[in-house]
């Protein structure tokens, strides 16, 4: 976490800036080598995999269709009821398991056996469980940050400062008060890195959810751009979820970062 | 510090504040055949065995002993955070049951709620009493002043030194009024120079807002120079060996640790305690073992 500060002055941020952009294009570059010429090198083959030439036109042509909103709007609400789900049972039952040795001792032996099991080994049983496709996508991706979500609050919760706790009872703070006052503001650092986690896990889920999609979501466009052989709607499918992912775990963080103003500057000790 | 040495506190206010020590009635301690047991099973013991104290109202006490005497326990037990084995601890004549506003405590490393500038940390007794925050941002900020601290009311707690962030725990804890003031080595943690302002800047205090006083400390000038009468412990099972008025006239400056009579005096207490040299226990909480000895012990 605490990586040693590098040195902030302006040509090297600017050097450094320059060798991020460099090592992205390099990449590209090699990716345009690799799939123009088809390159076989036996263990793996570029001989199918589109150019990024074409995958630009495929962009291109996805964002002049009047498909692309469709599939953005589900994977987006799929994602976020899921996601949303998840945020409120990983806090309620991390608080509850963090601040009673009971409740740890009654929920966490299931929990600990459902929490290795990966989200594409619920699709079966999602389906029998749930009437509707709609309702198992979102489970699966609700399964998928749930997790990160409830250890982190855990764990939080149980670094709080029993001093802290102590003292605050000192001062008049009733067991509710307490848990409003000290305990969640002090887990707050750790729920916000399991929530963002949670995000990104959450859209992990997501292609593996939309398998069983009939119709929309940006999984769905990309399983089914394999399925129809349009090769390079499968990148821009893969370019939209990793775009989307990360767009969306970074607005958890600062959210995060908005709400824990203190955290940055006791040095996250 | 710069904010602190801009506010370094004029002596002559606790010279005000003791001529009027106004009798306080409420904080009278009384204790007998008190003993605390620490630790489970196997691996349990005597922290505190069957010590007699009493302490009048507005009394200023140190509790001096070497690491691990128990002094921080029977502090803990005072706080209400240690159930005491058997025996009896009363705060005017009534049982200790559980922490209270009443009897407030400052450790050694500051308790300060890192989420809330230190205005709203000393508020913080007012707002579980349900004070309204107009009301209780006033009264914090007048606590404030009374430590000299009215400038840094809107900065983070770990933007303080650490001498101001035992200020504002002072302050935080005197908001609530309380009978006692308990303090577990509250200077233990400071520079030499810091730490001999902050005993001046508490007798100051002290001298305005009268209450109970029970300071924990290791250091016997410390002691000799805050007290007016100090409980010397010694450790495993931790009893009290001697009970010792000090009557030097207050106020007190700085210039008292170098007099005869304080050497005197200082020389008594290490004799006290030289027999226990050479045995290192680990140190004791207010809150119990410290999680790290507790398998050790």
């Amino acid at each position: 976490m605490a990586s040693l500060p590098k040195t902030n002055a302006l040509p090297t941020r600017l050097s450094t800036a320059g060798m991020q952009f460099g090592s992205v294009a390099a990449c590209v570059l090699l990716w345009h080598i690799a799939s123009t010429l088809r390159l076989d090198l036996g263990l793996i083959t570029f001989s199918n995999v589109p150019t990024p030439h074409a995958v630009i036109n495929a962009i291109w042509q996805l964002l002049q269709s009047d498909t692309l909103l469709p599939h953005l709007g589900s994977s987006l609400a799929r994602v976020f009821s899921g996601y949303a789900m998840a945020a409120i049972a990983g806090v309620s039952l991390g608080l509850a398991i963090g601040r009673s040795r009971k409740v740890e001792n009654w929920l966490m032996p299931p929990l600990e056996l459902l929490r290795p099991i990966p989200a594409v080994a619920w699709i079966p049983l999602a389906i029998l469980m749930f009437p509707s496709s709609e309702a198992s996508m979102i489970f699966i991706t609700f399964t998928g940050a749930l997790f990160p979500i409830l250890l982190n609050t855990i764990h939080g919760v149980e670094a709080v400062d029993p001093r802290l706790i102590a003292s605050s009872r000192s001062l008049g703070a009733s067991p509710r008060a307490i848990l409003r006052e000290v305990v969640l503001p002090g887990a707050l650092p750790s729920i916000f890195t399991g929530l963002s986690i949670g995000m990104g896990t959450s859209w992990f889920c997501l292609v593996t959810a939309e398998m069983i999609s009939g119709q929309w979501g940006i999984g769905y466009y990309t399983w089914s751009s394999y399925v129809i052989q349009n090769y390079a709607d499968i990148i821009v499918g893969m370019l939209l979820i990793g775009l989307l992912g990360m767009g969306s775990s970074w607005a958890i963080k600062r959210i995060g970062d908005w709400l824990t103003p203190w955290y940055r500057l006791q040095g996250k000790s | 510090m710069t904010i602190y040495e801009n506010h370094q506190h004029d002596t002559a206010t606790e010279h005000e504040g003791a001529a009027q020590k106004n009798a306080v009635e409420l904080g009278r301690i009384d204790a007998q055949q008190l003993s605390i047991r620490l630790g489970n099973g196997a691996s349990e013991f005597e922290a505190v065995q069957a010590v007699d104290f009493n302490i009048k109202p507005g009394e200023f006490v140190c509790l001096l002993g070497p690491s691990g005497c128990g002094k921080s326990t029977l502090l803990g037990a005072l706080a209400g955070h240690i159930v005491p084995a058997s025996g009896v601890l009363n705060v005017d004549g009534q049982a200790i049951d559980g922490p209270s506003p009443e009897r407030g405590m400052v450790f050694q490393h500051h308790t300060l709620l890192p989420w809330l500038n230190v205005i709203d940390n000393v508020a913080f007794g007012l707002k579980m009493r349900g004070v309204a925050k107009p009301d209780r941002h006033a009264q914090a900020l007048a606590m404030l002043k009374q430590v000299g601290l009215e400038d840094v009311a809107t900065r983070w707690p770990s933007q303080l030194s650490g001498g101001m962030q035992q200020r504002v725990e002072i302050a935080r804890v005197l908001i609530n009024k309380p009978r006692l003031l308990l303090m577990d080595e509250p200077f233990g943690a400071l520079d030499a120079q810091t730490r001999m302002k902050m005993q001046q800047l508490l007798l100051d205090i002290w001298g305005r807002i009268r209450t109970t006083l029970v300071f924990v400390t290791h250091d016997i000038d410390e002691a000799l120079f805050l007290a007016d009468r100090i409980l010397v412990m010694s450790p495993r099972p931790g009893r009290i060996i001697e009970n010792l008025p000090v009557n030097f006239a207050r106020p007190r400056r700085t210039e008292l640790v170098t007099t005869p009579e304080f050497m005197l005096l200082k020389r008594h207490c290490l004799d006290l305690l030289s027999h226990e040299e050479g045995r290192q226990l680990p140190r004791l909480s207010p809150l119990g073992l410290p999680p790290e000895t507790r398998t050790a012990v």
